[in-house]
C-alpha cells in the first residue's frame, strides 16, 4: 500500500517539531528516515502511525484517509527502538497478542492462532523459542520477535524505529541483511527511522534525509551521496570538505585563483565549494587545480589520507588517494578536483 | 580544463521541493482536538480515577488527621494549653524523647556497621543476613514486647536473677528502651544497605590505595556518599520510635509518670474520658509526623537521586 | 574463633573492618532480635507439646486469630484496589496537590498508631463525622469488626502504593504503545499488559500490608470495641492474657503469631523469586 504524508505539521508545546513535511511512499518500497537526533524523523514515523497527533495535515494509506483514524484502526505493524517486548508473555504469547486482541467475529481460533504464531517464529529463524520469556533472549532474537509480533497481524505497512539502534556491530551487520531479504519476500511498504547512514544506503530503496524538522533530500542511495541537494545532505552523508570560494559570472575562484567556469546558474558572491575526499586526485597540471600545503598523512583501510591547508584561510580539508600508489606527498602539492558541488552562502 | 564528470550544482532544497509538493490535493488542514494518545484515558475517565483516589484518601488518611486538631482545640486553648503542660504529660514528652534519644542513636551505629560489612565484603550467608535485619518488620509489635516480658519479667528466664540484684527492666524504663530499639531495629540498615551496595566499594578502593587510613576512608568518603540516605533512615526511625505503642504498651506497666511514654498517655487519658486532654496530646504527635513528612517529602524532591535504591516499605 | 572462622569464608579485600562491623552487626542482631525471639520459641516449647495444642486451639484464641486474619485479608484487599488506583493517578496524572497527596501517603508510617487509633474511632462512632452519615443506613462501624477493617486499611495502605508506584514509573511507555499498534483498545491493553506487569509488585504490597495488618495493634483497639469472640485480635488477646499473668496462654498465641509472620516472610520471597525468574527481576 502506498502512503502519502500531506504538509504534516507537529507541535509539541508550541515547539515545532516537523513542519510542513510532504512525501510520497509507493506501494512495496524500502525507505529510510534518515537524520541526526531531533530531526523529526521519529516523529514522522510515529505521526504515520498514529501514535501522535498532527497539528495539521494529513495521511493518506492508499486512497484512503487515515489522519483521522486511531492506531488501533491504522493497523501497521511497528517495530520499537527497544522493541517493546511484553515480559510477563512467552515468545509465543507476544505474537499471538495481536490476534488475540481482536474481536471475538474477526479473531481466529486458538489453534489457528498458534499455528500462525508458529510460522512466524520460523519466518524470523526462531523456530524453538516459543516458550521462551523474553529476557531470556538476546538483543537480536528480541529484535526479530519484535518483528514477527507486528507481522502477526498482517499489516501492509512496517514501520520500524531504529531497528537496530541497540545491537552491536556484528549482530546490526547480519540482522540487516536479513530484514533486506525479508523485505523481499514479503513486499511490506516498510518505513524505517536510523541515524545510522551507512544502514539507511545499504538497505532502503530511496533515502528521505530530515534535519531539524524538514526534509532536505528524497532520494535514491546514490542521488543522496552522488548530488546531494543541500550542504546538509552533502555534510552529513559520508565524508564531505568544504572550501570557501567567490563565484563571478559562473566562473570559480578561490582567493585570487580562477578554478574555471565550474559554477554556471549559481549567483555571483561568496559560496562553498563541497567535495569527497576521493574525488580529488593529485595533479601536475596546475590550471584548474587547487593548491594545498600538506599537513599530515595518515593511512585509513585502503586509502592514504591526505590533510592539506588551502588557500589563505589555510582551510583543512582532506585527499584519499589509494594506498597501493605508494607515494607520500610533501611540501606544497595541487589537487584536481574531480567532482564536486557548489551552494552559495550568505 | 573542465572536469570529467560535471556535475550540475543543486541549489538547496531543490530536489526535496520537486519529489513532494506537487500533488494535486496537497492541501493544509487543521485536524480537530478530538484524538487521543494511546497512551491516556479519555478527560473524564481521567477525572472520575483522581476523584476517587483523593476521596478514598480523603476518608481514610485526611479526615482523621484532621479532626485530631479539631478534637484537640475544641475546649479552647485553655484546655489544650492544661492538658500538655499536665506534669503527667510533660514526664511523657520527657520520656519519648529520652527512649527516642537512645533508640535512634543505637540503631544507627548498628545500621552503619551492617551496612559496611554487606555492601563492601562478599561473605558466606549474607542474603540470609539480610533477611534477619528485616525480620522485626514482620513481627507483632505485641510479641516484640512480650519477648522482652518473657526474658526479663519475674516469671522470666532472667527474671529471679534480676529481681535478687534488685535490676528492674520490665515495665520500667530500659524494657522500654529495648522494646522500641526491637521495632525500629531495621530502619537505619534498610535505606544503607542497598544504596552502598549499589554504589560499590570503588570509591573506598580509590581512598585507601591513595593513603587514607580506614576510618578516615569512611568518614571522608563512604559517609558523604549515604548521608541522605542515612537522615532518611534516621528520619523513619525516630517517628517509629516516638510514635511506638504495641511493644511499649506490653513492657511499660503503664506507671503513669513514670514509664508512660506520650502514645501510652494518650490512651490513659482516652480511656479515662478526656477526650480533649487526649487529643491535645495526640495532636502534639501528629504534628510532630507531620514535620517528618515535610522533612521526608523535601529529602525525596531534592535528594531523590541519592535515595533511589530504596525499596518500597 | 567465630571471627577467624568468618574471615576465612569472605573474600580478600583491601578495605578494613570487616571483622568489627560484622561482628558488631551480629552480636546486637542476637541481643536484640535473636535471642529474645529465641526466648518465645524456647518458652512455647517448654509447654509440652499437648498443652500447646490445647491452648493454642482454645475458641477464644482462634476466634481472635480468625478476626485477625480475616480483617487483614479485607483491610489487605481494600488496599489491593485503592493503592492501585492510588498509585496509578499519582503516577500517571497531572493535578493540583498531586505533591501533597504524595507526601502524604506515608502518613500511616509516621502518625503514631494509638492516635490514629482514637482519630479513626472519633470519626466512625455513631456520633462522628462520617459515622453520623452511615447511622440512618443502619451501618456501624466503630467496635464492629467493620471497625477493624478500616483500622487495618489505614495502616497498609502505603506499603501497596508505595510497591506498586516505582513499577509503574519504570513501566515503558513503548509497551503500551506496542499494545495499541497491535490493534489492543485501552481496557484490553490494562487488563493484558498493564496489570500482569504490575502483578508480583501488587502481590508483594498485598502481603506487606496484610503481614502489618495481623500483627497490628494500637490502631485497631479502640475502634474494635473488643467483644471476645465478636471483635478482639489477636494481639489484643496476648495483652490480656499477659494482663491475667496468664504467660502460657500467652506464649502460646504469640507463638502462633510468630509462625504466621514467618509464613508471610516465605510468601513475599516466593512472588520475589517467581517475579525474577519470569521477568529478569524483582517486583
Amino acid at each position: 500500500m502506498d502512503i502519502s504524508v500531506r504538509k504534516l505539521r507537529k507541535e509539541f508545546d508550541r515547539f515545532p517539531a516537523l513542519h510542513g513535511v510532504s512525501l510520497d511512499i509507493a506501494s512495496g518500497e524500502l525507505v529510510a528516515l534518515l537524520g541526526p537526533s531531533g530531526s523529526g524523523k521519529t516523529t514522522l514515523l510515529r505521526l504515520i502511525a498514529g501514535l501522535e497527533f498532527p497539528t495539521s495535515g494529513s495521511i493518506f494509506f492508499g486512497t484512503d484517509d487515515a489522519s483521522m483514524k486511531s492506531v488501533q484502526e491504522r493497523h501497521v505493524g511497528f517495530v520499537f527502538q527497544h522493541y517493546a517486548l511484553f515480559r510477563h508473555m512467552s515468545v509465543l504469547d507476544n505474537i499471538a497478542f495481536g490476534l488475540r486482541v481482536r474481536r471475538r467475529q474477526d479473531r481466529p481460533t486458538e489453534a489457528a492462532i498458534r499455528r500462525r504464531a508458529g510460522e512466524l517464529l520460523d519466518l524470523v529463524q526462531l523456530p524453538n523459542l516459543g516458550s521462551r520469556f523474553p529476557h531470556q533472549l538476546s538483543g537480536g532474537q528480541r529484535q526479530r520477535v519484535a518483528l514477527a509480533r507486528a507481522l502477526a497481524i498482517e499489516p501492509q505497512v512496517l514501520l520500524l524505529d531504529e531497528p537496530f539502534g541497540a545491537l552491536d556491530a556484528k549482530v546490526r551487520k547480519e540482522l540487516r541483511r536479513w530484514l533486506r531479504e525479508l523485505h523481499e519476500r514479503t513486499g511490506h511498504t516498510t518505513v524505517f527511522v536510523t541515524h545510522d547512514q551507512e544502514e539507511a544506503m545499504e538497505m532502503s530503496d530511496r533515502v528521505v534525509v530530515m534535519s531539524q524538522g524538514r526534509i532536505e533530500q528524497v532520494g535514491t542511495p546514490d542521488e543522496i551521496y552522488d548530488q546531494p541537494a543541500s550542504p546538509f545532505v552533502h555534510s552529513f552523508i559520508g565524508d564531505s570538505n568544504q572550501i570557501s570560494v567567490t563565484i563571478d559570472k559562473g566562473e570559480v575562484f578561490l582567493d585570487k585563483r580562477s578554478l574555471g567556469p565550474l559554477a554556471e546558474g549559481i549567483p555571483d558572491g561568496p559560496a562553498k565549494m563541497y567535495l569527497r575526499p576521493h574525488d580529488l586526485e593529485p595533479t601536475d597540471e596546475p590550471a584548474g587545480a587547487i593548491p594545498g600545503e600538506i599537513a599530515a598523512v595518515r593511512r585509513h583501510a585502503g586509502s592514504r589520507m591526505i590533510e592539506i591547508a588551502v588557500g589563505e584561510r589555510r582551510e583543512r580539508i582532506e585527499v584519499a588517494i589509494p594506498a597501493t600508489k605508494g607515494w607520500i606527498p610533501e611540501g606544497t602539492q595541487t589537487f584536481r578536483p574531480r567532482r564536486w558541488q557548489i551552494f552559495p552562502t550568505g | 580544463m573542465l572536469p570529467e564528470t560535471p556535475i550540475r550544482p543543486a541549489l538547496a532544497r531543490s530536489a526535496a521541493a520537486t519529489a513532494t509538493t506537487q500533488r494535486p490535493d496537497a492541501r493544509e488542514r487543521v485536524l480537530p482536538r478530538s484524538w487521543r494518545s494511546p497512551t491516556t484515558e479519555r478527560p473524564l475517565v481521567r477525572w472520575l480515577l483522581i476523584a476517587a483516589a483523593l476521596a478514598f484518601l480523603g476518608l481514610v488518611l485526611v479526615l482523621p488527621l484532621v479532626l485530631v486538631f479539631v478534637e484537640a482545640l475544641k475546649g479552647g486553648i485553655g484546655v489544650y494549653a492544661a492538658a500538655i503542660s499536665d506534669p503527667d504529660a510533660l514526664a511523657a514528652i520527657r520520656l519519648t524523647l529520652t527512649v527516642s534519644a537512645i533508640t535512634v542513636p543505637a540503631n544507627l551505629v548498628f545500621g552503619l556497621c551492617a551496612a559496611w560489612a554487606i555492601a563492601k565484603f562478599q561473605f558466606f550467608g549474607k542474603s540470609f543476613l539480610i533477611t534477619l535485619i528485616d525480620l522485626p518488620f514482620s513481627v507483632s509489635p505485641v510479641v516484640a514486647g512480650l519477648v522482652f516480658v518473657l526474658l526479663f519479667g519475674s516469671q522470666g528466664f532472667f527474671g529471679p536473677f534480676l529481681s535478687a540484684n534488685g535490676i528492674d527492666i520490665v515495665f520500667a524504663v530500659p524494657g522500654i528502651v529495648l522494646a522500641t530499639i526491637f521495632v525500629t531495629f531495621p530502619f537505619v540498615a534498610r535505606e544503607l544497605i542497598p544504596l552502598m551496595q549499589e554504589q560499590g566499594s570503588g570509591d573506598e578502593e580509590a581512598a585507601i590505595s591513595l593513603g587514607a587510613s580506614g576510618f578516615k576512608t569512611f568518614w571522608l568518603v563512604t559517609l558523604p556518599n549515604v548521608r541522605w540516605a542515612l537522615l532518611y533512615g534516621v528520619l523513619l526511625c525516630n517517628a517509629r520510635a516516638m510514635g511506638e505503642f504495641g511493644a511499649v504498651s506490653v513492657v511499660s506497666g503503664h506507671i503513669r509518670g513514670f514509664t508512660d511514654t506520650m502514645p501510652l498517655h494518650v490512651e490513659i487519658l482516652y480511656n479515662e474520658y478526656s477526650f480533649s486532654a487526649a487529643f491535645a496530646v495526640a495532636s502534639i504527635l501528629a504534628l510532630l509526623a507531620l514535620l517528618t513528612l515535610s522533612i521526608k517529602s523535601v529529602l525525596e524532591w531534592r535528594h531523590g537521586e541519592s535515595l533511589k535504591t530504596r525499596r518500597g516499605h | 574463633m567465630a571471627s577467624l572462622a568468618l574471615l576465612r569464608l569472605r573474600q580478600q579485600s583491601v578495605i578494613p573492618g570487616f571483622g568489627p562491623a560484622l561482628g558488631f552487626t551480629l552480636l546486637y542482631l542476637s541481643l536484640i532480635v535473636l535471642i529474645p525471639l529465641g526466648a518465645l520459641v524456647l518458652a512455647a516449647a517448654g509447654l509440652g507439646f499437648s498443652e500447646f495444642v490445647a491452648l493454642a486451639t482454645d475458641p477464644r484464641t482462634l476466634a481472635a486469630l480468625k478476626l485477625s486474619f480475616l480483617a487483614s485479608l479485607a483491610a489487605a484487599c481494600v488496599n489491593a484496589v485503592f493503592g492501585l488506583l492510588v498509585a496509578w493517578v499519582l503516577v500517571r496524572y497531572e493535578f493540583f496537590g498531586r505533591r501533597i497527596v504524595e507526601a502524604i501517603i506515608d502518613l500511616p508510617f509516621a502518625l503514631p498508631t494509638a492516635v490514629a487509633g482514637i482519630a479513626l474511632t472519633a470519626l466512625y462512632a455513631p456520633n462522628g463525622w462520617v459515622g453520623q452519615l452511615l447511622a440512618p443506613l443502619q451501618w456501624k462501624v466503630a467496635y464492629t469488626p467493620l471497625g477493624v477493617i478500616v483500622a487495618l486499611t489505614f495502616v497498609g495502605l502505603p506499603f501497596v502504593v508505595r510497591t506498586v508506584e516505582p513499577v509503574l514509573r519504570d513501566l515503558d511507555r513503548d509497551v503500551e504503545e506496542a499494545s495499541a499498534t497491535l490493534g489492543a483498545g485501552r481496557l484490553s491493553t490494562l487488563r493484558r499488559v498493564i496489570l500482569p506487569a504490575l502483578l508480583p509488585a501488587l502481590l508483594t504490597g498485598f502481603t506487606l500490608a496484610l503481614a502489618r495488618a495481623v500483627g497490628e495493634y494500637g490502631s485497631v483497639i479502640f475502634i474494635a470495641g473488643n467483644i471476645p469472640y465478636v471483635s478482639e485480635i489477636a494481639p489484643l488477646l496476648i495483652v490480656i492474657r499477659l494482663e491475667e499473668y496468664d504467660y502460657a496462654a500467652a506464649t502460646a498465641l504469640a507463638a502462633e503469631m510468630l509462625a504466621i509472620s514467618f509464613l508471610m516472610l516465605f510468601a513475599i520471597n516466593l512472588i520475589q523469586a517467581s517475579s525474577r525468574r519470569r521477568f529478569g527481576h524483582a517486583a
